[in-house]
Protein backbone atom coordinates (compact mmCIF):
# COMPACT_ATOMS: atom_id res chain seq x y z
CA UNK A 1 0.00 0.00 0.00
CA UNK A 2 1.40 3.40 -0.95
CA UNK A 3 1.16 6.50 1.22
CA UNK A 4 -1.02 8.12 -1.44
CA UNK A 5 -3.49 5.22 -1.44
CA UNK A 6 -3.65 5.31 2.35
CA UNK A 7 -4.31 9.05 2.35
CA UNK A 8 -7.07 8.71 -0.26
CA UNK A 9 -8.77 5.92 1.70
CA UNK A 10 -8.42 7.78 5.00
CA UNK A 11 -10.24 10.72 3.40
CA UNK A 12 -13.20 8.45 2.60
CA UNK A 13 -13.41 7.08 6.14
CA UNK A 14 -13.50 10.64 7.46
CA UNK A 15 -17.00 10.98 6.00
CA UNK A 16 -19.46 10.47 8.83
CA UNK A 17 -20.92 6.95 8.94
CA UNK A 18 -18.26 5.28 6.76
CA UNK A 19 -16.95 2.16 8.50
CA UNK A 20 -14.39 1.08 5.94
CA UNK A 21 -12.87 2.15 2.66
CA UNK A 22 -11.07 -0.47 0.60
CA UNK A 23 -9.14 -0.52 -2.64
CA UNK A 24 -9.87 -3.84 -4.32
CA UNK A 25 -8.49 -5.75 -7.29
CA UNK A 26 -11.52 -6.03 -9.57
CA UNK A 27 -10.51 -9.41 -11.05
CA UNK A 28 -9.95 -11.44 -7.89
CA UNK A 29 -11.55 -9.37 -5.11
CA UNK A 30 -8.35 -9.15 -3.08
CA UNK A 31 -7.66 -6.17 -0.83
CA UNK A 32 -5.03 -3.83 -2.23
CA UNK A 33 -5.27 -1.21 0.52
CA UNK A 34 -7.68 -0.41 3.28
CA UNK A 35 -8.70 2.08 5.93
CA UNK A 36 -11.22 0.71 8.38
CA UNK A 37 -12.61 0.91 11.87
CA UNK A 38 -11.57 -1.99 14.09
CA UNK A 39 -13.48 -5.21 13.54
CA UNK A 40 -14.58 -4.52 9.98
CA UNK A 41 -14.55 -7.53 7.65
CA UNK A 42 -12.66 -5.80 4.87
CA UNK A 43 -11.61 -8.98 3.06
CA UNK A 44 -15.20 -10.18 2.85
CA UNK A 45 -16.40 -6.76 1.71
CA UNK A 46 -13.71 -6.70 -0.98
CA UNK A 47 -14.57 -10.18 -2.24
CA UNK A 48 -18.32 -9.60 -2.37
CA UNK A 49 -18.01 -6.16 -3.90
CA UNK A 50 -15.86 -7.54 -6.71
CA UNK A 51 -18.28 -10.41 -7.38
CA UNK A 52 -21.26 -8.10 -7.48
CA UNK A 53 -19.43 -5.70 -9.78
CA UNK A 54 -18.60 -8.60 -12.11
CA UNK A 55 -22.24 -9.72 -12.13
CA UNK A 56 -23.52 -6.23 -12.83
CA UNK A 57 -20.95 -5.72 -15.57
CA UNK A 58 -23.00 -8.27 -17.53
CA UNK A 59 -25.93 -5.86 -17.37
CA UNK A 60 -24.08 -2.91 -18.87
CA UNK A 61 -22.44 -5.15 -21.49
CA UNK A 62 -25.80 -6.62 -22.48
CA UNK A 63 -27.44 -3.22 -22.86
CA UNK A 64 -24.38 -1.70 -24.55
CA UNK A 65 -24.09 1.05 -21.94
CA UNK A 66 -20.72 2.20 -20.51
CA UNK A 67 -19.18 0.22 -17.63
CA UNK A 68 -20.54 0.87 -14.15
CA UNK A 69 -19.07 3.94 -12.49
CA UNK A 70 -20.84 3.67 -9.12
CA UNK A 71 -22.97 0.98 -7.50
CA UNK A 72 -24.85 1.18 -4.24
CA UNK A 73 -26.25 -1.91 -2.49
CA UNK A 74 -28.78 -0.82 0.12
CA UNK A 75 -29.79 -3.16 2.93
CA UNK A 76 -31.82 -2.90 6.11
CA UNK A 77 -28.70 -2.61 8.27
CA UNK A 78 -26.21 -0.73 6.10
CA UNK A 79 -24.90 -0.03 2.64
CA UNK A 80 -22.13 -1.14 0.32
CA UNK A 81 -20.77 1.42 -2.14
CA UNK A 82 -18.58 0.39 -5.07
CA UNK A 83 -16.92 2.77 -7.52
CA UNK A 84 -14.63 2.08 -10.45
CA UNK A 85 -11.22 3.02 -9.06
CA UNK A 86 -9.05 3.12 -12.14
CA UNK A 87 -7.16 0.40 -14.02
CA UNK A 88 -8.50 -2.94 -12.73
CA UNK A 89 -9.39 -1.52 -9.33
CA UNK A 90 -12.55 -0.87 -7.34
CA UNK A 91 -13.09 1.52 -4.47
CA UNK A 92 -15.41 0.06 -1.86
CA UNK A 93 -17.02 1.67 1.18
CA UNK A 94 -19.17 0.03 3.84
CA UNK A 95 -21.45 2.37 5.75
CA UNK A 96 -24.41 2.41 8.08
CA UNK A 97 -27.77 3.69 6.91
CA UNK A 98 -27.39 7.05 8.64
CA UNK A 99 -24.99 8.46 6.05
CA UNK A 100 -25.32 11.20 3.49
CA UNK A 101 -25.36 9.03 0.36
CA UNK A 102 -24.46 11.95 -1.89
CA UNK A 103 -21.44 12.79 0.25
CA UNK A 104 -20.10 9.22 0.26
CA UNK A 105 -20.66 8.96 -3.50
CA UNK A 106 -18.72 12.17 -4.13
CA UNK A 107 -15.92 11.09 -1.77
CA UNK A 108 -15.55 7.84 -3.73
CA UNK A 109 -15.58 9.56 -7.12
CA UNK A 110 -13.07 12.12 -5.86
CA UNK A 111 -10.87 9.32 -4.54
CA UNK A 112 -11.12 7.47 -7.84
CA UNK A 113 -10.01 10.61 -9.65
CA UNK A 114 -7.02 11.05 -7.35
CA UNK A 115 -5.93 7.43 -7.81
CA UNK A 116 -6.07 7.58 -11.60
CA UNK B 1 -51.09 -26.26 26.37
CA UNK B 2 -47.45 -26.94 27.26
CA UNK B 3 -48.27 -30.64 27.50
CA UNK B 4 -49.97 -30.45 24.11
CA UNK B 5 -46.93 -28.79 22.61
CA UNK B 6 -44.64 -31.42 24.10
CA UNK B 7 -46.85 -34.21 22.77
CA UNK B 8 -47.06 -32.67 19.31
CA UNK B 9 -43.29 -32.06 19.27
CA UNK B 10 -42.74 -35.73 20.10
CA UNK B 11 -45.21 -36.81 17.42
CA UNK B 12 -43.45 -34.66 14.83
CA UNK B 13 -40.03 -35.98 15.88
CA UNK B 14 -41.29 -39.54 15.42
CA UNK B 15 -42.89 -38.77 12.08
CA UNK B 16 -41.40 -35.70 10.38
CA UNK B 17 -43.96 -36.06 7.56
CA UNK B 18 -46.87 -35.67 9.96
CA UNK B 19 -49.28 -32.80 9.38
CA UNK B 20 -49.22 -32.19 13.13
CA UNK B 21 -46.75 -29.39 12.35
CA UNK B 22 -49.78 -27.20 11.49
CA UNK B 23 -51.28 -27.55 14.99
CA UNK B 24 -47.87 -27.37 16.68
CA UNK B 25 -46.82 -24.14 14.91
CA UNK B 26 -50.23 -22.62 15.59
CA UNK B 27 -49.95 -23.50 19.30
CA UNK B 28 -46.45 -21.99 19.47
CA UNK B 29 -47.71 -18.86 17.70
CA UNK B 30 -50.54 -18.47 20.20
CA UNK B 31 -48.06 -18.87 23.05
CA UNK B 32 -45.96 -16.07 21.54
CA UNK B 33 -43.03 -18.37 20.70
CA UNK B 34 -42.78 -16.92 17.23
CA UNK B 35 -39.26 -18.00 16.32
CA UNK B 36 -40.04 -21.61 17.21
CA UNK B 37 -43.38 -21.37 15.39
CA UNK B 38 -41.65 -19.99 12.30
CA UNK B 39 -39.10 -22.82 12.30
CA UNK B 40 -41.80 -25.51 12.59
CA UNK B 41 -44.06 -23.90 9.97
CA UNK B 42 -41.16 -23.21 7.62
CA UNK B 43 -40.02 -26.84 7.72
CA UNK B 44 -43.60 -28.00 7.23
CA UNK B 45 -44.12 -25.69 4.27
CA UNK B 46 -40.85 -27.00 2.85
CA UNK B 47 -42.16 -30.57 3.08
CA UNK B 48 -45.58 -29.64 1.74
CA UNK B 49 -44.93 -26.77 -0.70
CA UNK B 50 -48.38 -27.19 -2.30
CA UNK B 51 -50.27 -27.01 1.00
CA UNK B 52 -51.90 -23.57 1.09
CA UNK B 53 -52.66 -23.76 4.83
CA UNK B 54 -48.96 -24.23 5.59
CA UNK B 55 -48.11 -20.99 3.76
CA UNK B 56 -51.05 -19.25 5.42
CA UNK B 57 -49.71 -20.25 8.82
CA UNK B 58 -46.24 -19.08 7.82
CA UNK B 59 -47.72 -15.74 6.74
CA UNK B 60 -49.60 -15.25 10.02
CA UNK B 61 -46.46 -15.96 12.04
CA UNK B 62 -44.44 -13.55 9.89
CA UNK B 63 -47.17 -10.91 10.28
CA UNK B 64 -47.03 -11.40 14.06
CA UNK B 65 -43.26 -10.91 13.90
CA UNK B 66 -43.75 -7.65 12.00
CA UNK B 67 -42.22 -9.05 8.80
CA UNK B 68 -44.70 -7.56 6.33
CA UNK B 69 -42.67 -8.50 3.25
CA UNK B 70 -42.39 -12.12 4.37
CA UNK B 71 -46.10 -12.29 5.13
CA UNK B 72 -46.93 -10.71 1.76
CA UNK B 73 -44.83 -13.31 -0.08
CA UNK B 74 -46.38 -16.19 1.85
CA UNK B 75 -49.97 -15.02 1.34
CA UNK B 76 -49.28 -14.40 -2.35
CA UNK B 77 -48.10 -18.02 -2.53
CA UNK B 78 -51.33 -19.11 -0.82
CA UNK B 79 -53.42 -17.34 -3.47
CA UNK B 80 -51.39 -18.97 -6.20
CA UNK B 81 -52.22 -22.38 -4.68
CA UNK B 82 -55.79 -21.57 -3.58
CA UNK B 83 -57.21 -18.40 -5.20
CA UNK B 84 -60.25 -18.44 -2.89
CA UNK B 85 -58.37 -18.74 0.39
CA UNK B 86 -60.26 -16.52 2.80
CA UNK B 87 -57.37 -16.11 5.25
CA UNK B 88 -54.97 -14.96 2.53
CA UNK B 89 -57.41 -12.32 1.25
CA UNK B 90 -57.90 -11.05 4.80
CA UNK B 91 -54.17 -11.06 5.44
CA UNK B 92 -53.30 -9.23 2.22
CA UNK B 93 -56.07 -6.71 2.98
CA UNK B 94 -54.46 -6.09 6.36
CA UNK B 95 -50.98 -5.62 4.85
CA UNK B 96 -52.33 -3.28 2.15
CA UNK B 97 -54.12 -1.27 4.85
CA UNK B 98 -50.93 -1.05 6.91
CA UNK B 99 -48.95 0.22 3.91
CA UNK B 100 -51.63 2.80 3.08
CA UNK B 101 -52.83 1.10 -0.11
CA UNK B 102 -56.50 1.42 0.79
CA UNK B 103 -57.81 0.58 -2.69
CA UNK B 104 -56.06 -2.78 -2.69
CA UNK B 105 -57.16 -3.41 0.87
CA UNK B 106 -60.80 -2.89 -0.15
CA UNK B 107 -60.37 -5.23 -3.15
CA UNK B 108 -59.15 -8.07 -0.92
CA UNK B 109 -61.83 -7.42 1.70
CA UNK B 110 -64.52 -7.42 -0.98
CA UNK B 111 -63.32 -10.80 -2.24
CA UNK B 112 -63.19 -12.06 1.36
CA UNK B 113 -66.79 -10.89 1.86
CA UNK B 114 -67.87 -12.75 -1.28
CA UNK B 115 -66.30 -15.88 0.22
CA UNK B 116 -67.76 -15.32 3.70
CA UNK B 117 -70.95 -13.27 3.22
CA UNK B 118 -72.11 -13.86 6.81
CA UNK B 119 -69.01 -12.17 8.25
CA UNK B 120 -70.37 -8.71 9.15
CA UNK B 121 -66.94 -7.52 10.35
CA UNK B 122 -65.74 -7.63 6.74
CA UNK B 123 -68.58 -5.42 5.53
CA UNK B 124 -67.93 -2.86 8.26
CA UNK B 125 -64.18 -2.90 7.55
CA UNK B 126 -64.89 -2.17 3.87
CA UNK B 127 -67.21 0.67 4.81
CA UNK B 128 -64.68 2.14 7.26
CA UNK B 129 -61.83 2.05 4.72
CA UNK B 130 -64.02 3.51 1.97
CA UNK B 131 -64.88 6.45 4.21
CA UNK B 132 -61.15 6.91 4.91
CA UNK B 133 -60.54 6.99 1.15
CA UNK B 134 -63.15 9.71 0.75
CA UNK B 135 -61.70 11.79 3.58
CA UNK B 136 -58.24 11.42 2.05
CA UNK B 137 -59.46 13.23 -1.05
CA UNK B 138 -60.89 16.05 1.07
CA UNK B 139 -57.99 17.45 3.09
CA UNK B 140 -58.93 19.39 6.20
CA UNK B 141 -58.46 23.16 6.08
CA UNK B 142 -54.98 24.07 7.24
CA UNK B 143 -53.70 20.51 6.89
CA UNK B 144 -50.24 20.26 5.34
CA UNK B 145 -50.10 19.34 1.68
CA UNK B 146 -49.01 15.72 1.23
CA UNK B 147 -45.76 15.11 -0.62
CA UNK B 148 -46.50 14.83 -4.34
CA UNK B 149 -46.64 11.23 -5.49
CA UNK B 150 -44.59 10.20 -8.46
CA UNK B 151 -46.93 10.70 -11.44
CA UNK B 152 -48.09 7.40 -12.91
CA UNK B 153 -47.02 8.63 -16.33
CA UNK B 154 -43.42 8.88 -15.13
CA UNK B 155 -43.55 5.28 -13.97
CA UNK B 156 -45.25 4.08 -17.14
CA UNK B 157 -42.62 5.85 -19.27
CA UNK B 158 -39.79 4.06 -17.48
CA UNK B 159 -38.35 0.99 -19.19
CA UNK B 160 -38.96 -1.77 -16.65
CA UNK B 161 -38.28 -5.49 -16.63
CA UNK B 162 -39.76 -7.98 -14.16
CA UNK B 163 -38.16 -11.41 -14.10
CA UNK B 164 -37.80 -14.40 -11.83
CA UNK B 165 -34.78 -15.80 -10.03
CA UNK B 166 -34.35 -18.34 -12.82
CA UNK B 167 -33.83 -15.58 -15.37
CA UNK B 168 -37.25 -15.85 -17.04
CA UNK B 169 -38.96 -12.63 -18.13
CA UNK B 170 -42.35 -12.10 -16.50
CA UNK B 171 -43.31 -8.65 -17.70
CA UNK B 172 -41.88 -5.57 -19.41
CA UNK B 173 -39.19 -5.00 -21.97
CA UNK B 174 -35.71 -3.46 -22.13
CA UNK B 175 -34.12 -2.39 -25.38
CA UNK B 176 -30.57 -1.51 -26.28
CA UNK B 177 -30.00 1.96 -27.69
CA UNK B 178 -30.12 0.45 -31.21
CA UNK B 179 -33.65 -0.81 -30.54
CA UNK B 180 -32.76 -4.49 -30.15
CA UNK B 181 -34.84 -6.25 -27.48
CA UNK B 182 -32.43 -7.29 -24.72
CA UNK B 183 -35.02 -8.43 -22.16
CA UNK B 184 -34.15 -12.14 -22.14
CA UNK B 185 -30.42 -11.45 -22.08
CA UNK B 186 -30.75 -9.00 -19.17
CA UNK B 187 -32.95 -11.38 -17.18
CA UNK B 188 -30.46 -14.18 -17.72
CA UNK B 189 -27.50 -11.97 -16.83
CA UNK B 190 -29.05 -10.77 -13.57
CA UNK B 191 -30.72 -13.98 -12.42
CA UNK B 192 -28.05 -14.75 -9.82
CA UNK B 193 -27.55 -11.21 -8.55
CA UNK B 194 -30.12 -11.52 -5.80
CA UNK B 195 -28.33 -14.49 -4.28
CA UNK B 196 -24.99 -12.66 -4.52
CA UNK B 197 -26.49 -9.62 -2.82
CA UNK B 198 -28.07 -11.80 -0.12
CA UNK B 199 -24.78 -13.53 0.57
CA UNK B 200 -22.92 -10.22 0.68
CA UNK B 201 -25.29 -8.54 3.08
CA UNK B 202 -25.43 -11.63 5.30
CA UNK B 203 -21.65 -11.97 5.52
CA UNK B 204 -21.18 -8.25 6.10
CA UNK B 205 -24.02 -8.22 8.66
CA UNK B 206 -25.90 -5.55 6.72
CA UNK B 207 -29.32 -7.18 7.06
CA UNK B 208 -31.66 -7.83 4.16
CA UNK B 209 -30.87 -6.22 0.81
CA UNK B 210 -33.45 -3.80 -0.55
CA UNK B 211 -32.08 -2.13 -3.67
CA UNK B 212 -29.09 -1.89 -5.95
CA UNK B 213 -28.53 1.42 -7.74
CA UNK B 214 -26.09 1.44 -10.67
CA UNK B 215 -24.66 4.40 -12.55
CA UNK B 216 -23.46 3.59 -16.04
CA UNK B 217 -22.53 6.59 -18.16
CA UNK B 218 -25.67 8.31 -19.35
CA UNK B 219 -27.93 5.66 -17.80
CA UNK B 220 -29.00 4.89 -14.23
CA UNK B 221 -30.44 1.53 -13.19
CA UNK B 222 -32.21 0.44 -10.06
CA UNK B 223 -32.73 -3.21 -9.16
CA UNK B 224 -35.38 -4.26 -6.63
CA UNK B 225 -37.01 -7.42 -5.26
CA UNK B 226 -40.81 -7.02 -5.38
CA UNK B 227 -41.08 -10.54 -3.89
CA UNK B 228 -38.57 -13.11 -2.74
CA UNK B 229 -38.93 -14.88 -6.10
CA UNK B 230 -38.72 -11.93 -8.46
CA UNK B 231 -36.47 -9.05 -9.49
CA UNK B 232 -37.41 -5.75 -11.06
CA UNK B 233 -35.03 -3.57 -13.06
CA UNK B 234 -35.87 0.03 -13.91
CA UNK B 235 -33.76 2.14 -16.21
CA UNK B 236 -33.68 5.88 -16.90
CA UNK B 237 -31.28 8.43 -18.37
CA UNK B 238 -29.01 10.42 -16.07
CA UNK B 239 -31.34 13.41 -16.43
CA UNK B 240 -33.55 11.64 -13.89
CA UNK B 241 -31.72 12.09 -10.57
CA UNK B 242 -31.00 9.01 -8.45
CA UNK B 243 -33.43 10.04 -5.72
CA UNK B 244 -36.27 10.40 -8.22
CA UNK B 245 -35.40 7.11 -9.88
CA UNK B 246 -35.69 5.47 -6.45
CA UNK B 247 -39.22 6.89 -6.10
CA UNK B 248 -40.13 5.69 -9.59
CA UNK B 249 -38.77 2.27 -8.61
CA UNK B 250 -40.95 2.31 -5.45
CA UNK B 251 -44.03 2.80 -7.63
CA UNK B 252 -42.92 0.19 -10.14
CA UNK B 253 -42.46 -2.29 -7.28
CA UNK B 254 -46.02 -1.58 -6.09
CA UNK B 255 -47.37 -2.14 -9.60
CA UNK B 256 -45.36 -5.34 -9.99
CA UNK B 257 -46.62 -6.71 -6.67
CA UNK B 258 -50.20 -5.88 -7.64
CA UNK B 259 -49.75 -7.58 -10.99
CA UNK B 260 -48.22 -10.67 -9.38
CA UNK B 261 -51.01 -10.77 -6.85
CA UNK B 262 -53.69 -10.59 -9.55
CA UNK B 263 -51.88 -13.31 -11.45
CA UNK B 264 -51.80 -15.60 -8.40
Amino acid sequence: MTAREQMVLDDITRVSGVKSAILVAADDGLVVAESALEGQATEAAAAFAARLAQRLAALTRTLHTPPMSVMLLQATGGQLFVAAGGEGLLLVAVTGNDVNIGEVRLALLDAAGRLN
Amino acid sequence: MTDDIAAMTLELAQDPNSLVFLRLAEALRRKGQLDAALTVAGRGAGRYPELADAHDLLARIQADKGDGDGAFDAWTTVLRLAPDHLGAHKGLAFIAYRTGDLGRSVRHLTRALELAPADTSLASAIERIRSMMVSRTEPAAGAPEPAPAEPRAAVDATPTLLFDQQGRVLRGKLERSDGVDASDAVAAALAGVSREAERATRMLELGEWRAIAIESGAVNYELRTPTSETLLLVMRGREVPAGRLARIADKAVDQARQWLEELA
